[in-house]
């Protein structure tokens, strides 16, 4: 609203009151909004609702796509994705239409807790006899089965795996302060921070704001409880104000004093950023950034497993789901048993960046990563991630966010213990 | 029946701005009033009434005080922003009253923010507002650590104390120009025989402005605050996209699209009426002052 100059007289009240009207209206209108609710009358169309509108999701997508042409020939693919707000947008507008009984014939869902919502509400169908059909029981690890299964029925397919609990280092960085070896433990771990703080790097450690903040909390609590009473924490089995969570949080905060201070105005791009430049030796991040290290050219990077983890591998999952009231049930299930298919797999994962759920993979097939980390999931313990959905639901997800925020600027242990045992009160499983 | 023919036709006129009205802003506040005394937590729909449970809950059971501290943010913000861009507006507008060359221009000039979105100035902050110090500092850090005045540089909106302080200057920089137009426009609706009978009395220019022009523009300072004070309120896209959703800048508005995220209904329904609450506070007695001035008038 750019005002010409108008003369002395003219600018007068009654132009400050069209002003103000015209700033109500700006006010008003700036609520507008338009969600398209999609077709899918046909009933050979197959509605495929993602947030995968970019990079190598969308790549990864169109492989599936492409897949799903040759194995299930009569249908179509309908691309019904929602860019943006890593998958916010589209849950809001998800959860609209769902309320509306209009669903897409699928949509994409972290496997695991975060499903938890769409079974209480009756949204979503069980597909456990598909799963005996397509083999998946025998395909997938027994974990991420038992992780999957809700009062013994299965709702979900997975698409792929990644790893949550990995620290990527500069290399460069680490041959600089003398350390050869990945650490083991909690204590090797902060003495290696030590010798990268001795050459003059200030923050080895670089951290984001507070969702990455509760992953690098999570690999704490793993090594500090081990993998079976750290999955208890969110079945409800471990008590949250157990000493070992408290020793735990105490940790945390020790590893936050080696990271940047300003980490709050940080998305994990830009603590990667950090690493890439050698202003930092260590990252920890899913797996996830192999590929975005890879496509931003930067090879001089190394990975292990979070100090203390282990073989525990803990997994996060993108999953695809059956709505009840899908339009075209048919076309939606041929579509998930391409999901699921060796060859399904193999055209999402090897453009993603991510490994497949099955254990019958061929690793040549994938990059050095990924060949390590399938080698892993077949053999290492699995445990969920909350900062992903996979532990937890989304109200506890923002629960646990919200705390590990104000925990970022207080660094009250005792507040936060009390905040996270609040939220595992009000969203455990009951 | 004459007196139908008198209102009858208005009526018909502004009966379908009236039914909209009653159906997209009361029947919904009314359905939001609702929710929020329910139990829908979840997708699964309500099972019942509860009272004020809901309200209740926010104030004393929130995890690590969650709303209250978004309360505090809020007010914080809105102090800041509102002496902040009242000051500039009002000194801006007085030194284009005083004449300076150029003056449209310089209204221009001051005026040209307020056309840029929220979400795009946001944008820019975030990189100006670059909480980083010292010799890795970024944005208007590195500007100061340039001109060799690093004690002036500020961790900005990452400060738990004063961050939404900092978090008010982008707001401050757009709307600052649309206040100044306000005064000036107020200004320039002061009779100049006032100004004349004032001289004529041998008043000097600043008892000129203290007892003649200034209380001339109260109507216009009230208007300012109170456009200024409820677009405060409903602060939701500048924060969005210079801190993203997080506990340290987290305001009412943003904690009930976190809640709406998470499908609890009811504690999203009840933020909303609180917030709409206090935007009722400040709005409804202005609408009452007004209306006795237009009576008396």
């Amino acid at each position: 609203m750019a005002f010409s100059p108008v003369k002395r007289t003219g600018f007068t009240r009654r132009a400050a009151v069209a002003a103000v009207g015209v700033a109500a209206l700006l006010t008003a209108g700036a609520c507008g909004s338009s969600d398209d609710g999609g077709s899918g009358s046909g009933s050979t169309k197959v509605e495929v609702f993602t947030w995968w509108a970019d990079g190598g999701e969308k790549a990864g997508l169109d492989g599936l796509v492409k897949q799903f042409g040759t194995d299930c020939a009569g249908q179509t693919f309908e691309n019904g994705a929602v860019a943006g707000g890593a998958g916010a947008n589209a849950k809001s507008v998800l959860a609209s239409r769902l309320q509306q009984g209009t669903p897409p014939d699928t949509f994409q869902a972290h496997a695991g807790a975060e499903l938890q919502d769409y079974i209480n509400a009756g949204q979503i169908e069980d597909i456990s006899a598909d799963y005996d059909a397509w083999g998946l029981k025998q395909a997938f690890p027994k974990g991420l089965i038992d992780n999957l299964t809700v009062d013994g029925k299965i709702y979900s397919v997975p698409a792929n795996i990644h790893r949550a609990n990995v620290v990527w280092t500069n290399k460069k960085v680490l041959a600089d302060a003398g350390i050869t070896k990945d650490p083991t433990d909690l204590a090797g771990f902060i003495a290696d921070l030590d010798k990268v703080k001795a050459k003059g790097i200030k923050a080895p450690l670089a951290i984001g704001k507070d969702w990455t903040q509760l992953m690098l909390f999570e690999s704490v609590l793993i090594t500090d409880l081990g993998p079976e009473k750290f999955t208890g924490l969110w079945s409800g089995t471990t008590d949250w104000n157990d000493p070992l969570v408290t020793k735990g949080i105490n940790d945390f905060k020790t590893l936050l004093t080696y990271t940047n201070t300003d980490r709050d105005a940080l998305d994990w791009t830009d603590a990667e950023k950090l690493v890439m430049d050698g202003k930092a030796a260590y990252q920890l991040m899913g797996d996830w950034e192999a590929a975005d290290l890879d496509a931003k050219k930067f090879t001089d990077y190394a990975w292990f497993t979070f100090p203390g983890n282990g073989t525990t591998f803990q997994w996060l999952a993108d999953s695809f789901v059956l709505p009840k009231g899908a339009k075209n049930a048919e076309g939606t299930k041929c579509w998930l048993k391409t999901v699921g298919s060796a060859a399904g797999q193999k055209a999402f994962n090897t453009t993603k960046g991510s490994i497949p759920a099955r254990t019958d993979a061929t690793p040549s097939d994938y990059p050095k990563y990924q060949q390590a980390a399938m080698a892993d999931w077949k053999s290492a313990t699995q445990v969920p991630s909350c900062a992903h959905g996979s532990a937890c639901s989304q109200g506890w997800q923002g629960a646990a966010n919200s705390a590990l925020g104000a925990f970022s600027t207080n660094q009250d242990v005792a507040a936060l213990q009390k905040a996270l045992a609040t939220a595992a009160s009000q969203f455990v499983k009951k | 029946m004459r007196r139908l023919r008198q209102w009858g036709p208005g009526l018909l006129l502004l009966s379908p701005s009236l039914i909209l009205l009653a159906v997209f802003v009361y029947g919904l506040i009314a359905w939001t009033t609702k929710v929020s005394v329910s139990d829908e937590h979840n997708a699964l729909g309500s099972k019942g009434f509860v009272g004020l449970e809901n309200y209740t809950k926010l104030f004393t059971e929130d995890i690590n005080d969650r709303f209250t501290h978004s309360l505090k943010n809020l007010a914080v913000f809105t102090v800041v922003f509102l002496v902040g861009a009242m000051f500039f507006g009002l000194l801006w507008a007085f030194i284009l009253e005083r004449g300076v060359k150029a003056e449209g221009f310089f209204r221009t000039v001051y005026l040209f923010p307020m056309a840029v979105s929220f979400v795009a100035s946001g944008v820019v902050w975030r990189w100006l507002m670059n909480p980083n110090k010292g010799e890795n500092a970024g944005g208007l850090n590195a500007v100061l650590g340039g001109l060799g005045l690093d004690f002036a540089q500020s961790t900005w909106w990452t400060n738990p104390n004063w961050g939404m302080a900092s978090m008010a200057i982008p707001a401050i920089w757009q709307l600052a120009g649309y206040v100044m137009a306000l005064f000036l426009a107020g200004f320039r609706g002061i009779p100049a025989e006032l100004r004349e009978a004032a001289a004529m009395d041998g008043a000097s220019t600043y008892r000129l402005y203290r007892n003649v022009i200034l209380p001339q523009l109260t109507p216009v300072a009230l208007s300012a605050l109170i456009i200024l004070g409820h677009m405060s309120m409903k602060m939701f896209d500048l924060i969005m996209s210079v801190s993203g959703p997080q506990w340290l800048t987290e305001v009412p508005a943003i904690y009930v699209w976190q809640t709406l995220l998470t499908s609890d209904y009811a504690k999203a329904a009840a933020i909303s009426i609180i917030l709409l609450l206090l935007v009722a506070v400040v709005i409804v007695p202005y609408l009452i002052y007004t209306n006795r001035q237009e009576k008396n008038a």
